[in-house]
């Protein structure tokens, strides 16, 4: 044995042995390990990213609108002038707020994305349909963040955009102009509305977001990642044909078996 | 043998909901002392009863207990088990009663924050169309003449209750002043209205002062024209072209010592005529988008209350 491989043998300790006393108490690290290093099927390709790309674009958000908000004042006589003041004056406010912004943009259409992949590869089939369920409420609170999050700057196109959205909402039959008042927290848009879409898009929608995204992993985890529909490759095919896991019955095959 | 028999009697209280009373009169009586000694009494009297009830209870479970809990034989184990309606086991009463407490717990502190978060948007005087605003004196208006009327109607909530309106001066019917006073919320989704036609900004006049500001530009409008979805109205608020599903909005006006003031709103659904003679077709103010009349008002049969 050289000194050399001996040093090299302490510092492979160094790293494993905090590794293995977490380990030892929590099983945190084979649970990282079983996420990171999990099977997926041979053809899977670079439009089965998207679905890591949109959770990267909700955390650039989450993490930016944490940031705004302890900067942004909702209160109607100095959103505005706050952000302002975010954007012209504060150190990089111009750039976290213009992450913040455009950022959302992105969120919304790698969601969309995201959503196109699942269609078109039929991912959303058996046993996945409770995944494809679950994606399409995260893409209703998605929508919803962006129009609440709208009203914030308090400037002419935001108010009047808030106005015709919450409108639309009053539109609704029977219950549309009750859930336009409570949306409006009052029977005219007053300052209580911009705290009140402040809260929702900082506080109710994220929190909930942020669990149904747990539960969109967890089931992707679960279910594994389904393999693209084209290809003839058999041996594949039967694997990606059979129950995602023991207990699951499969399905008797219909229309043209595939 | 003497252990295995007398450890299931000693170690099986007598099951009995009359505590959760006495608990419940417990926290009554305290509330109590809060609020009023009526509730005090109250809660000492449902303590009062439910104490004596478990009294009674505990003391003369003994009687049925020792035939239940004699040392089982092994083949009543499995057959009460089998038959799975039994009454109350200690393990199955405990599992209701942590799901019930737990639901119980968690509607105690979910209700008040949704009512909270719900209900104040319905509160009487929430709602603007109450304020009265005065437009200034009679004379200030010429007959005929257009003016684009800006004011707040609610000073404490500042700038967001800013409106507009389009006000002529009719001249007299039946020797009262008559006037036409147009909201310019678009009927459609609630953006403002736009006259069409030229504005003589040097023509303005101020009244009152602060947030009780009235201004009053001149204006000659051919119509009202909206721009976010291209809704179209004639002078008089009927819709000529676009998405609109009714008139404009007019507010209701007074002669108060020679001044005109404003002192509520309502919906339109249809204008006939112009000017003093307009026949006007009034109902409840409605929130934009929303039919007043014709088969689609069944969609909204309740208004919200403001």
């Amino acid at each position: 044995m050289s000194p050399k491989s001996e040093r090299r043998k302490q510092a492979e300790t160094a790293v494993t042995y905090p590794l293995d006393w977490i380990e030892e108490r929590t099983g945190l690290v084979g649970a990282i390990k079983y996420f990171l290093f999990r099977k997926v099927p041979s053809r899977t390709n670079w439009f089965q990213t998207l679905g890591s790309a949109t959770l990267t674009a909700f955390l650039v958000q989450a993490i930016t609108g944490v940031i705004l908000a302890m900067y942004y004042k909702p209160d109607p006589d100095k959103a505005y002038e706050s952000i302002q003041f975010i954007t012209n004056d504060l150190t990089w406010g111009w750039l976290v707020r213009g992450m913040h912004r455009f950022g959302a943009s992105v969120f919304i259409i790698l969601m969309f994305f995201h959503m196109a992949r699942v269609f078109l590869y039929g991912a959303y089939k058996y046993p996945r349909e409770v995944n494809w369920m679950v994606g399409a409420a995260l893409l209703i609170l998605g929508m919803f963040e962006g129009f609440t999050g709208y009203l914030l700057p308090w400037d002419q196109t935001s108010y009047w955009a808030s106005v015709v959205g919450i409108n639309i909402t009053g539109t609704g039959p029977f219950v549309g102009p009750f859930m336009a008042q409570i949306l409006k927290a009052g029977a005219e848009i007053n300052g209580d509305t911009l705290a009140r879409f402040y809260s929702i898009h900082m506080l109710v929608l994220p929190g909930a977001i942020a669990v149904l995204i747990g539960l969109h992993l967890y089931l992707v985890i679960r279910l594994g990642v389904s393999n693209p529909p084209w290809g003839d490759d058999p041996e594949e095919e039967g694997e990606d044909e059979g129950p995602a896991r023991e207990g699951l019955v499969k399905p008797t095959p219909r229309g043209n078996g595939k | 043998m003497d252990q295995s028999e007398h450890v299931p009697q000693s170690h099986a209280p007598a099951l009995s909901l009359w505590p959760i009373g006495v608990a419940i009169g417990v926290a009554c009586a305290l509330v109590g002392l809060l609020v009023s000694w009526w509730i005090v009494a109250i809660g000492a009297g449902i303590l009062l009863v439910c104490g004596a009830l478990w009294i009674f209870d505990v003391s003369r479970d003994p009687k049925p207990e020792p035939a239940a809990a004699g040392p089982p034989a092994a083949g009543e184990h499995v057959a009460r088990a089998a038959v799975g309606t039994q009454p109350a086991t200690r393990k199955s009463f405990l599992a209701a009663m942590t799901l019930g407490l737990g639901a119980g717990i968690g509607a105690l502190v979910t209700i008040p924050p949704m009512v909270f978060a719900g209900l104040p948007p319905f509160k009487k005087g929430q709602g603007f169309i109450d304020m009265e605003v005065d437009l200034g004196p009679l004379e200030s208006f010429k007959e005929g003449e257009w003016l684009i009327s800006k004011f707040n109607i609610a000073p404490s909530q500042g700038d967001v209750a800013d409106r507009t309106a389009y006000v002529r001066y009719n001249g007299l019917l039946e020797r009262e002043p008559s006037f036409t006073i147009i909201s310019n919320r678009c009927v459609h989704l609630g953006c403002p209205v736009q006259a069409n036609g030229p504005v003589s900004p040097a023509g303005t006049r101020e009244f009152g002062a602060g947030q009780r500001k009235v201004e009053h530009t001149p204006v000659l409008p051919a119509g009202f024209g909206c721009p976010c979805h291209g809704g179209q109205y004639d002078t008089e608020g009927n819709r000529t072209a676009g998405p609109p599903v009714r008139a404009l909005d007019r507010y209701a006006y007074e002669i108060r010592g020679g001044r005109v003031v404003l002192v509520g709103a309502f919906s339109v659904n249809e204008v006939e005529n112009t000017g003093k003679d307009a026949n006007i077709g009034k109902y409840r103010l409605a929130q934009p988008g929303i039919h007043v009349d014709g088969l689609e008002q069944v969609l909204y049969p309740f208004i919200p209350p403001s």
